[in-house]
C-alpha cells in the first residue's frame, strides 16, 4: 500500500505561514538579556512542529534548517545560552530565509539555497561558540546482517509491563508476521488466586522464531518494552548461516531525506486560497439554516388550502423569514470578517527593521487588532497602511537627538489602532513625530500651480493637499519612503474599497492619518432613484442632500452647461434622463428632484425624477458578468426581481463633464471657465 | 477497526496521522493539545492514542498520566509522536507513562505497521 500524503501539503504551507508570523512576534517581543521563557517555548514549537511535518514531504533542507533553529532555541530556552540582539536578528532573518524557502516550495521554482546555506553557517558557528556543538543526526544504525534462519527469544516482563499499555499477545501477533512462530508460557511465577493482583504480569515466554529475520527486526518489536523487561535473543543453534539483505530501513537518516529532493516539482503549485472559519460561526449558520427550514415549512402549510383567514399566519411567515434571511445574511458576511490583526502583524517587524536603519527609537503601539473586516477589504488595506507607518517612521518621527532638543522622549511612538465606529471600521495610524508643515506645504502647492497665489486656504484644506498626485514634501528621498509613490495613491487606493482618508496634523506634536472603511464591499447601503422608467441605484455614502429645484436658483453657463447655486456653491447639474435616454415626467426642472452627490471631492447634482426606498443591495460585477462601462459601479437584484444599475459617482460626475463640455481637469484646452473646478 | 485518538498541535501532523489510519479503516478523532484530548477522552474509550509530545496548554508528558488515571485508559496504548534526534524524549515519555513511540517523519505504512504492535 502506498499513501500518498502530498495532499496535506498546501495544510502544511498554510500551517507553516501561521507558525512563522508566531516565530516572527515572539522574536519581536523577546527581550534581550531577559527573554520571557513562553515565548521561547512558543517559538520553539513552531519551529518543531514545521520540521516535523516538512520531513514527511521529503523537504529536508527545511527540516535540516529548522533542525538548527531548534536548537539554539533549545538552549535558549534551557538558559544555557544568552538572548543577544544579534541572536534575534539572525533567527529573524532565519524566519524570512524559511518563508522563501517554503514559498520556493511552494511554487515549485528552482530554490536559491545560497541564503540558507550562508544562514545555517552563521546558525552553526553560533551554536559552536558556546561549546554546544548541534545535536548530530542518529547516526546510520549498524545493521547487522543476520546469518541465522531462525531465533530463540526469552521474554520476561517485569510485572507492571501492562500499565504502560503494551500487551505481550500482540508484540507476539506482530513477530508472527516476520516468521514462523512458536510460543511456549511459563507460569512458574503465577501466586494461588488470593495473591494474585489482576493488573500485574506473572508470565514469561520463550518463543522461537523460524525465519530470515534479522535481530534488529526482533529488537524493534521489543523496543518500546525493552525497559520493562528481560529479554534474551540468541541465533537458533542448529541455524546454517544464510545471506540475508537487510531490509530497508525508512526512518533512518540516508536515503529517505534524499528522495524526498525529487519529488517537489512534481508537487506544482496549486494554491487555493481558503480561509479560517471559527466553529462558533459555523454554527450558528447552521442553526439559522435550521430556522430558516422551519419558516420554510410553516410558510408551505399556511399555503396549502389558503384561504384569508390565514393571512395573519401568513404575514408572520413573512416576518419570520425576513428575520431569517437577514440574519443569515449578517452571517454569511461574518465568514468573510477577519481580524485586522492579519495586516496589522507586519508592522512590528518593519517598525523595527526601519527603525534600525535610520537610526531611530520608535515604539510601535497596536490596538484593536481583533477588530474584524471582510477579507477582500483586509487583502487591499495592506499596501496604504505599510504606506503611512513608512511615512511616519521616515518623516514623522525625528531623530533621537532632534526629539531631546524640542522636549520630548527620545523614543517616538506610532500608534496603529482599528475600531467599529456606527457600521464602518475606523484605522488610525498616529505619530508624535515633528508633524506636517502647513506653511511649506502651501508654498510647495503654489510652487506648482495647484493653489493660486492670492487664495486663502484653511489649515485643514492645506494639509488635504498631500492627496494631490505627484505631492511631497520630503526634503531627500530616502530609502524608506519616497520611491514615487505619493498619498495620492493611497488615498485612491482607499477609495476604491469606498473609503475615505483624511489627515490631521500639529506642527511639532505629531500626525494622525484616520482612514474609515465599511466593513465589507459586497453589500452596500442605496439609494433607490427613478428616472424615467428605470431605477437606479446610489451609494447613500455618496449622498449630500437631496432638494426640490427652485428655478431661481438655475444658472447657464457657457453653452449648455447647467449651474445650481446652493449655499454660495456652484454644483453642476447632470441630467440621468439624457445621459440614460429616458424621458422625464416633465420638462420644467422645478417639478424635478436633485440629489446632490460627491465624488473624488467634487459635488455634482443629479437630476431625478423620484427618491424611492433606501436599501442595502447586493453588488453584482459588472466587469465579471459582463464589461466595464464607465458611470457604472455595477448592479443588483431588487425584491421584485428587477435588475437595477449602480451609479458610480465619480465616474458620472467625470462622464457628464465630458460629454456636456463641462470644465474638467481632463481637458485643458477647453475654453470654459475653471473657477468651477474649486467649486466644491 | 479500531478507534484512535489523535493529539497535535500541527494540523498538518493531525490530518496526515488521521488520514493514514482512516485510509486503513480506523475511526479516529482528533485533539489539538493535551486539554482538548483530555476532555474528549473523559467521555469515551479508544483503542488507541497517539499524542505529539510539545503542544500548548497541555503537552503530551502531562496529558499521558492524566489519561492513564482515567479507568478506560489504564491499560489502553498510548504512542508518543517524536522526532529522530530526541532520543531523551523516548524514555521521558515511558516514564510519563507511554506505551511507545512513532518516530517523526514517518511512512503511512510504517505507522500501520507499529499500530500493529498494540492493536488487537
Amino acid at each position: 500500500m502506498a499513501l500518498d500524503l502530498d495532499q496535506f501539503k498546501q495544510t502544511f504551507f498554510e500551517e507553516s505561514a501561521e507558525g512563522l508570523d508566531i516565530m516572527e512576534d515572539g522574536l519581536l517581543n523577546l527581550q534581550p538579556g531577559s527573554p520571557d521563557i513562553d515565548l521561547v517555548n512558543d517559538i520553539f514549537r513552531a519551529a518543531h512542529s514545521m520540521k516535523g511535518a516538512a520531513g514527511n514531504f521529503g523537504f529536508n533542507h527545511v527540516v535540516d534548517f529548522t533542525h538548527a533553529l531548534e536548537t539554539l532555541l533549545d538552549e535558549m530556552r534551557a538558559g544555557s545560552r544568552n538572548v543577544t540582539e544579534d541572536t534575534v536578528s539572525l533567527l529573524l532573518q532565519s524566519v524570512d530565509c524559511l518563508r522563501e524557502m517554503l514559498s520556493v516550495l511552494q511554487e515549485g521554482t528552482d530554490p536559491d539555497e545560497s541564503r540558507s546555506v550562508e544562514l545555517l553557517q552563521q546558525i552553526h558557528a553560533l551554536l559552536e561558540n558556546s561549546g554546544d556543538t548541534p545535536a548530530t543526526e542518529a547516526v546510520a544504525a549498524e545493521v547487522p546482517a543476520a546469518e541465522v534462519t531462525g531465533w530463540k527469544i526469552l521474554f520476561v516482563p517485569n510485572p507492571d509491563l501492562l500499565r504502560t499499555g503494551n500487551d505481550p499477545a500482540r508484540l507476539f501477533r506482530v513477530l508472527k508476521d516476520l516468521g514462523t512462530l512458536t510460543v511456549q508460557v511459563s507460569t512458574e511465577q503465577l501466586p494461588s488466586l488470593d495473591q494474585l493482583v489482576p493488573e500485574d504480569c506473572y508470565l514469561s515466554w520463550s518463543l522461537t522464531l523460524l525465519g530470515n529475520v534479522a535481530e534488529e527486526q526482533i529488537r524493534e518489536v521489543f523496543e518500546w518494552v525493552e525497559d520493562d523487561c528481560e529479554i534474551e535473543i540468541s541465533p537458533l543453534e542448529s541455524a546454517a548461516p544464510v545471506q540475508s539483505e537487510v531490509s530497508e530501513q525508512p526512518q533512518r537518516s540516508g536515503t529517505d531525506r534524499r528522495t524526498g529532493g525529487d519529488r517537489r516539482e512534481s508537487g506544482g503549485s496549486k494554491e487555493a486560497t481558503s480561509i479560517r472559519v471559527g466553529t462558533d460561526k459555523i454554527d450558528s449558520l447552521v442553526n439559522m439554516v435550521g430556522e430558516l427550514v422551519i419558516t420554510q415549512s410553516m410558510l408551505s402549510q399556511v399555503g396549502r388550502g389558503f384561504d384569508m383567514d390565514r393571512l395573519d399566519a401568513l404575514q408572520n411567515g413573512l416576518v419570520q423569514l425576513e428575520r431569517n434571511s437577514r440574519e443569515l445574511q449578517d452571517a454569511v458576511m461574518r465568514i468573510r470578517m477577519l481580524p485586522i490583526n492579519m495586516v496589522f502583524s507586519r508592522f512590528p517587524r518593519l517598525v523595527r527593521d526601519m527603525s534600525q536603519t535610520l537610526g531611530k527609537d520608535i515604539e510601535l503601539v497596536v490596538s484593536g487588532e481583533q477588530t474584524e473586516l471582510d477579507k477582500t477589504v483586509l487583502e487591499k488595506i495592506g499596501d496604504p497602511l505599510v504606506h503611512l507607518v513608512r511615512n511616519s517612521l521616515d518623516h514623522g518621527i525625528e531623530a533621537p537627538d532632534d526629539r531631546i532638543e524640542s522636549g520630548k522622549p527620545p523614543r517616538g511612538t506610532i500608534r496603529l489602532q482599528a475600531a467599529h465606529e456606527g457600521g464602518k471600521i475606523v484605522i488610525q495610524i498616529s505619530d508624535d513625530g515633528a508633524g506636517l508643515p502647513v506653511n511649506k506645504i502651501l508654498a510647495k502647492a503654489r510652487e506648482r500651480g495647484l493653489v493660486e497665489p492670492d487664495q486663502t486656504l484653511s489649515k485643514e484644506e492645506v494639509l488635504d493637499l498631500i492627496f494631490q498626485p505627484g505631492f511631497s514634501t520630503a526634503d531627500v528621498v530616502t530609502d524608506v519612503s519616497g520611491r514615487g509613490v505619493g498619498m495620492d495613491v493611497v488615498r485612491r487606493n482607499i477609495k476604491a474599497l469606498s473609503g475615505m482618508i483624511d489627515v490631521e496634523s500639529e506642527e511639532g506634536v505629531g500626525t494622525t492619518f484616520t482612514i474609515r472603511l465599511p466593513l465589507t464591499v459586497a453589500i452596500m447601503d442605496g439609494q433607490l432613484v427613478r428616472v424615467g422608467t428605470e431605477t437606479y441605484v446610489l451609494p447613500l455614502v455618496s449622498i449630500v442632500e437631496s432638494i426640490q429645484i427652485e428655478n431661481q436658483r438655475l444658472n447657464v453657463i457657457a453653452s449648455s452647461q447647467q449651474v445650481y447655486t446652493l449655499r454660495n456653491e456652484y454644483i453642476p447639474i447632470v441630467r440621468l434622463h439624457d445621459l440614460f435616454g429616458q424621458k422625464p415626467d416633465s420638462n420644467d426642472l422645478d417639478k424635478q428632484l436633485l440629489v446632490v452627490v460627491e465624488g473624488e471631492g467634487k459635488k455634482a447634482g443629479l437630476v431625478v425624477d423620484e427618491l424611492l426606498a433606501q436599501q442595502q443591495v447586493v453588488i453584482k460585477s459588472l466587469e465579471t458578468n459582463y464589461m466595464a462601462i464607465e458611470g457604472l459601479s455595477g448592479a443588483t437584484i431588487l425584491g421584485d426581481g428587477t435588475v437595477a444599475v449602480i451609479l458610480d459617482v465619480t465616474g458620472i460626475v467625470h462622464l457628464s463633464s465630458s460629454d456636456l463640455g463641462a470644465p474638467t481637469d481632463l481637458q485643458p484646452t477647453d475654453p470654459q471657465p475653471t473657477d468651477l473646478d474649486h467649486a466644491a | 477497526m479500531a478507534k484512535i485518538l489523535t493529539v497535535d498541535d500541527s494540523k498538518t501532523m493531525r490530518e496526515m496521522v488521521a488520514f493514514t489510519l482512516e485510509s486503513a479503516g480506523h475511526e479516529v478523532a482528533q485533539a489539538e493539545d493535551g486539554v482538548e484530548a483530555l476532555s474528549i477522552a473523559k467521555g469515551q474509550s479508544f483503542d488507541l492514542v497517539i499524542t505529539d509530545i510539545n503542544m500548548p496548554n497541555m503537552d503530551g508528558l502531562t496529558l499521558i498520566p492524566e489519561l492513564r488515571a482515567l479507568p478506560a485508559f489504564k491499560f489502553a496504548p498510548i504512542l508518543v509522536l517524536t522526532t529522530e534526534s530526541a532520543a531523551d524524549k523516548k524514555t521521558v515519555a515511558k516514564e510519563a507513562g507511554a506505551t511507545g513511540w512513532i518516530v517523526k517523519p514517518f511512512k503511512p505504512e510504517d505507522l500501520l505497521a507499529t499500530i500493529k504492535k498494540v492493536l488487537g
